[in-house]
């Protein structure tokens, strides 16, 4: 199996999507990396020459953010607006939606699992 | 959607006359706004502004990291003090729950 950035292996799958089971690379980078390189998108990722690998191992390299470096990069994106005291730090620093969403329900990404609050009316009561 | 770049970003005219003529002098006094819109541009970069959240100026000091935010993501508008209790809520006999 190839190995690019690291860790990853993507396996016999096509190469344009076993390229995506790296962290920071899509559908969209993937389809780019194949069309930039000149390399067939839809042989099996086994399929790749060295050489292949090389190439692609060099453009993620310079041209695309990717595993940890990127994971730092938005890290460290998130705790320059809890530096600056602006109202999307709050946000982040609260684990509340930071666009703008509605919290009074769902949100529940952001949230984590419901809470029960003892007393308080349901929407169904009302 | 964002702002066409070819507008450029939204700075308050006002605002930006005023930096102006503080920077000229070596004390910078803060400067009272209510243009939270206003985008904070590298010029206001060590003003100190009051910026108005609808009831009174929070005081906001530039840094270099703000440059591209506006003036109101400093300022909230919002104040939450935690959600009421039973108990707080039977005392206030049928009373609003509090902004």
């Amino acid at each position: 199996m190839p190995r690019l950035v690291g860790v990853d292996i993507p396996n016999d799958k096509r190469l344009v999507i076993s390229l995506t089971y790296i962290y920071g690379v899509g559908d969209h980078t993937a389809a780019r990396i194949c069309r930039e390189l000149n390399i067939d998108p839809n042989m099996r990722a086994k399929d790749i020459t060295e050489e292949e690998v090389a190439r692609i191992a060099g453009f993620l390299d310079r041209q695309v953010p990717t595993e940890g470096g990127l994971r730092r990069k938005i890290a460290m994106d998130i705790q320059r607006l809890k530096e600056i005291g602006c109202y999307r730090g709050s946000r982040h620093r609260r684990s509340l939606p930071v666009r703008g969403q509605r919290t009074r329900t769902n949100a529940r990404t952001r949230k984590g699992p419901k809470k029960t609050v003892a007393g308080k009316k349901s929407v169904k009561a009302k | 959607m964002s702002r066409s770049l070819k507008k450029g970003p939204f700075v308050d005219p006002n605002v930006l006359k005023l930096v102006k003529k503080m920077s000229g002098r070596g004390n910078r006094e803060p400067l009272k706004t209510w243009s939270r819109s206003c985008t904070i541009i590298p010029d206001f970069v060590g003003q100190t502004f009051m910026v108005h959240n609808g009831k009174a100026f929070t005081k906001v000091f530039v840094t270099e990291d703000m440059v591209g935010h506006k003036l109101g993501e400093f300022a909230p508008t919002r104040v939450f003090r935690g959600h009421t209790n039973k108990k707080e809520e039977a005392k206030k006999t049928g009373g609003a729950p509090p902004a």
